[in-house]
């Protein structure tokens, strides 16, 4: 089949029970998606798909065909880190970084879904005015933290966010 | 910046290095001791560049897994692993008999088989290993494998297992004789007991005005570290293995690999892969020795990695604890006896269940002076599932009750409950439980007095409250009615490094050399970097005593000396005292080139920015100048002052080499109804003697705290005649990003006389004092007494 990561497009033979995450893992040597879990529960495999944060852990990669998978190793560009990235760095927005490359595209995924004026499951209808520490909680809730780096991820996405 | 070749020659060949296998960390930051520059891997981390233990490749490698045993207690009659051999795909099946070397070991005491021989003593023990060119593969063949087991009933209560009587918490009397006793039912040969700790101090009838008695259990935490068990062990071809993988102590692991493989420390070399957490459950060996046994077997390399299930088998937990407090004090609130019972449950092997109860024992009662104690702290042996080291070890568990009943006390004298631990607190110049007279600063009462101090955080506004705010959150569970707030303190010490005699050390290799002109050094220890940031304080220490920018950090592992274990809140301390000692030795000799070409004086020459300067700031030459084409190099180990073993019958020594101090407040919103909590506030001050790096500092505060909460509030292995129930992150809850509040942190810096650059410890004790403050907020919302952490909504509604 054929997978796009990060705007490339990728041969791969797989045996169709494959979850995406070890294609990417596995198959295609990007490691930066990490298994916390395989299960769905902790987000430390979060990568965008067609834009949308989701576990690659929980998705077949052969559904994946004709679909763009962005990744961590995608996302810092020729000039340097992504501005989440640079926040996190920053911020000290983690300690052993196992989680971090899941929270670093969950928060992506999560400015932008904010952006477009997605709601949260919280906020229903209601647009809320800006994202304040309440919203991003909400918001990042599904990517765990063993460390206790919260504190620093809430004050990177902060950040982030009034300068967007 | 490009960086020079490498003087130091590895102890031995090397195989193949594999994908994934660290390298030298270098980065542009600067700053020195006291300052926060950027860590080294930081760039690495978020890019996902970073490799973890469970990243690492090679083309030819193996999978391996392990087959663990379903029951706690029972004997192995026959393993028949015929089928899974014949399964296509699988190169070799091992089982105890293939165990090259002594089938033990053990961080204490080795005391378990690396696969088990005749007796399984807990559920998920290791039988047997499959090696396959697919894990799948591997995983079902271990399925094939047929274990014939004679099925005991596994003895899981602590003080059943020692044959004392179970205590019935509704009448003060002994409970019913459960008919086990050591010699009866003993898990070892030598019986249930792996320590008894007794404390003998003053006369424990001393009579007091005002007497409070309280029982207390905690339950069995777990690391939940996110990068599971994982590693890669690469076969030289001359009998001896390269493993790669994520662990907390290299040489302690090597040491303990050696013996079980019958092999020595120079045919068994390891290298720290990246680790994605430890907290202790990184200690003990989980892959190590498998993995090398398969790859010995098969020649190839093999990799292991737990998946998370097979995580919550394949590591120690944090021991569950039965606790009976006696208080007494008098009228005007000053402690006179403090007598307990602690059960440490260490579950099926030792691990460092001797010395959760050292510590369990010595600090069982907290900061406080109190002239007459008794305590006796055991730590047993059960079909449970094995404890052992967890950040803050030992301490967390006797915190939760010395704690609950300080507030007992207070509530009882009519005291406020800060008051009365002030009026107790320990000072510089007071005597421990154990006899040991505290020569350092001890704030205890500033921490709380600070606290007290701190601004509390708003009432909900009852006009327009904030779903998201409230205990149950955007479930709607509630608008406000039925919520109580809480505000609970907590105070708690912790030793920090190695206690009770042990030689602990680190090692510290340290190069400089000029490279293009300018300075460079290479910093080579073996002190596991788990994510605290270890690699930025070695960096920091270098730039600060060499007065050089470009330091980089060397891959830890086995060519250098000991590092000691990242543990008990001590790499700061030791690792960072040796590279200072290195660095000072480095110095020593940069200095004797100077003398070479210079006349002027240089005994009180400084190495600042580059150069080497005058005491005025006088510039006298360049250090690269100094160093020419010299390479230096210097290795040093830095131990720490020696502790005494405690005496067996009083308990009294100088067991321990320093004391770190925190204190907590926690400001908690209970749904009285619902038994739902939402932590608002949880604020900390913290004595760190000295912050060698801040930013680093604050994030061990806010990691331990959120780990001391989770215990409190939502954290537990739960445990059902010896089977786990709840192995995964679906029923193991950890707190998330919702359930960690703001938390307001205070450090202060009274520097530690006896210590490098005066630091203290930082990394567990925040982890101690948070969970009883969380504890205590709660039962001042409800008013129930809340003996036993983790606080579930049953135990609130009483449902
Ligand atoms: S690995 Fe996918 S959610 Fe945990
Ligand atoms: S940084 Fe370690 S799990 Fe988040």
């Amino acid at each position: 089949m054929q997978l796009s990561v990060n705007g490339q497009s990728r041969d791969l033979e797989l045996d169709n029970r494959t979850t995406l995450l070890d294609a990417l893992r596995e198959h295609l040597g990007l490691i930066g998606s990490k298994k916390g879990c395989d299960h769905g529960q902790c987000g430390a495999c979060t990568v965008l798909l067609d834009g949308r944060r989701t576990n690659a852990c929980l998705v077949l990669a052969v559904t994946c065909a004709g679909r763009e998978v962005a990744t961590i190793e995608g996302l810092a560009g020729p000039d340097g880190l992504h501005p989440v990235q640079q926040a996190f760095v920053e911020h000290d927005g983690f300690q052993c970084g196992y989680c971090t490359p899941g929270q670093i595209m969950s928060a992506v995924g999560m400015l932008e879904e904010f952006e477009r004026g997605w709601p949260s499951a919280v906020t229903g209808e209601v647009q809320p005015a800006g994202l304040t520490a309440p919203e991003i909680r909400e918001r990042m809730s599904g990517n765990l933290c063993r460390c206790g780096a919260y504190v620093g991820i809430l004050a990177a996405l902060t950040d982030v966010a009034s300068r967007s | 910046m490009t960086t020079p070749t490498q003087a130091t020659t590895p102890a031995a060949a090397r195989t193949r290095t594999p994908i994934g296998a660290p390298g030298r960390l270098e980065n542009d930051a600067k700053g020195g001791v006291g300052t926060s520059p950027q860590r080294p891997d930081g760039a690495l981390k978020v890019t996902g560049e970073f490799a973890y233990s469970s990243d690492l490749w090679m083309d030819n490698m193996l999978w391996g897994v392990t087959l663990r045993s379903p029951h706690p207690f029972a004997r192995i009659r026959a393993v028949d692993i015929a089928a899974a051999l014949a399964t296509p795909g699988v190169v070799a099946v091992l089982t105890a008999a293939d165990v090259p070397g002594r089938n033990v070991f053990g961080l204490e005491l080795s005391d378990q088989p690396v696969l088990a021989d005749d007796v399984v003593r807990y559920q998920g023990e290791a039988v047997a290993l499959v090696a396959a060119d697919h894990p799948e593969i591997a995983r079902q063949a271990a399925k094939k494998i047929r274990v014939d087991y004679q099925v005991w009933e596994p003895i899981t209560d602590a003080r059943a297992a020692l044959g004392h009587p179970t205590w019935n918490r509704l009448h003060d009397h002994p409970a019913e004789d459960v008919e086990l006793s050591r010699s009866a039912a003993a898990i070892h040969p030598k019986g249930n007991l792996v320590r008894h700790l007794k404390i003998r101090k003053g006369d424990p009838d001393e009579a007091a005005d005002v007497v409070v008695r309280g029982e207390y259990s905690v339950g069995m935490q777990d690391q939940a570290f996110l990068g599971p068990e994982s590693g890669l062990a690469v076969p030289d071809g001359e009998g001896g293995v390269d493993l790669y993988v994520a662990t907390q102590w290299l040489h302690v692991d090597q040491r303990q690999i050696c013996t079980a493989l019958g092999l020595t420390p120079d045919q068994v070399r390891l290298t720290l892969a990246g680790v994605g957490g430890a907290f202790g459950g990184r200690e003990d060996l989980s892959m190590h020795v498998h993995g090398c046994m398969l790859a010995l077997h098969t020649g190839k390399p093999v990799k292991m990695v737990y998946n998370r299930e097979e995580s919550f088998f394949g590591h120690v937990h944090r021991h569950p604890a039965e606790m009976r407090y006696e208080h007494g004090a008098t009228r005007d609130g000053t402690l006179v006896f403090v007598n307990c019972d602690i059960y440490f449950d260490g579950g099926a092997y030792a691990s460092s269940t001797p010395a959760v109860v050292g510590n369990g024992g010595t600090m069982g009662i907290g900061p406080y002076v109190v002239p007459n104690v008794r305590i006796d702290a055991y730590g047993v042996y059960t079909n449970n599932p094995p404890c052992g080291a967890m950040r803050g070890f030992g301490s967390v568990q006797t915190a939760f009750a010395y704690e609950a009943q300080m507030d007992l006390l207070a509530a009882e004298l009519g005291m406020d409950p800060i008051d009365l631990r002030v009026r107790n607190a320990m000072a510089e110049g007071s005597v421990t439980p154990h006899g040991q007279t505290i020569d350092s600063p001890a704030p205890v009462a500033e921490l709380l007095q600070r606290l007290r101090e701190m601004p509390l955080p708003a009432e909900p506004d009852g006009a327009d409250i904030d779903l998201r705010s409230l205990p149950g959150g955007v479930a709607n569970s509630t608008h406000g009615e039925g919520v109580k707030r809480g505000v609970g303190y907590a105070v708690t010490y912790k030793n920090v490094a190695f206690s009770e005699g042990f030689d602990d050390y680190s090692t510290a290799r340290v190069q400089i050399e000029a490279h293009q002109g300018n300075p460079l050094v290479v910093v080579h220890t073996a002190a596991a970097e788990v994510g605290q940031g270890l690699v930025t304080i070695e960096q920091q220490i270098c730039r600060t005593e060499l007065g050089v920018e470009n330091v980089i950090v060397h891959p830890k592992n086995t060519d250098v000396g000991s590092g000691g274990s990242t543990s008990a809140s001590r790499q700061t301390y030791m690792t960072g005292g040796a590279v200072k000692l290195a660095c000072e030795a480095v110095r020593d000799r940069i200095l004797t080139l100077a003398r070479d070409r210079t006349d002027a004086p240089l005994d009180d020459a400084a190495l600042v920015d580059g150069n080497i300067v005058t005491p005025s700031g006088a510039v006298l030459m360049s250090i690269a100048d100094a160093i020419g084409e010299a390479v230096i190099e210097e290795t040093r180990e830095h131990h720490h002052r020696p502790t005494e073993e405690i005496d067996p019958e009083t308990g009294q020594g100088f067991a321990h080499v320093q004391y770190s101090f925190s204190a907590h407040r926690a400001v908690v919103d209970v749904d009285t109804e619902l038994g739902l909590l939402k932590v608002v506030e949880l604020a900390c001050v913290q004595d760190v003697g000295k912050a060698l790096n801040a930013d680093a500092v604050v994030g061990q505060i806010q990691g331990g705290s959120a780990q001391g909460m989770g215990l409190a509030i939502m954290e537990e292995i739960v445990v059902k005649d010896g089977k786990i129930r709840n192995p995964s992150f679906t029923d193991y809850l950890i707190p998330t990003i919702l359930d960690t509040p703001p938390m307001p942190i205070q450090v202060l810096e009274y520097a530690d006389p006896h210590a490098p650059y005066g630091l203290r410890g930082v990394g567990e004790a925040p982890t101690i004092s948070s969970g009883p403050a969380v504890a205590a907020a709660i039962r001042q919302a409800t008013g129930l007494p809340l003996t036993r952490v983790p606080i579930r909504p049953e135990h609130i509604t009483g449902t």
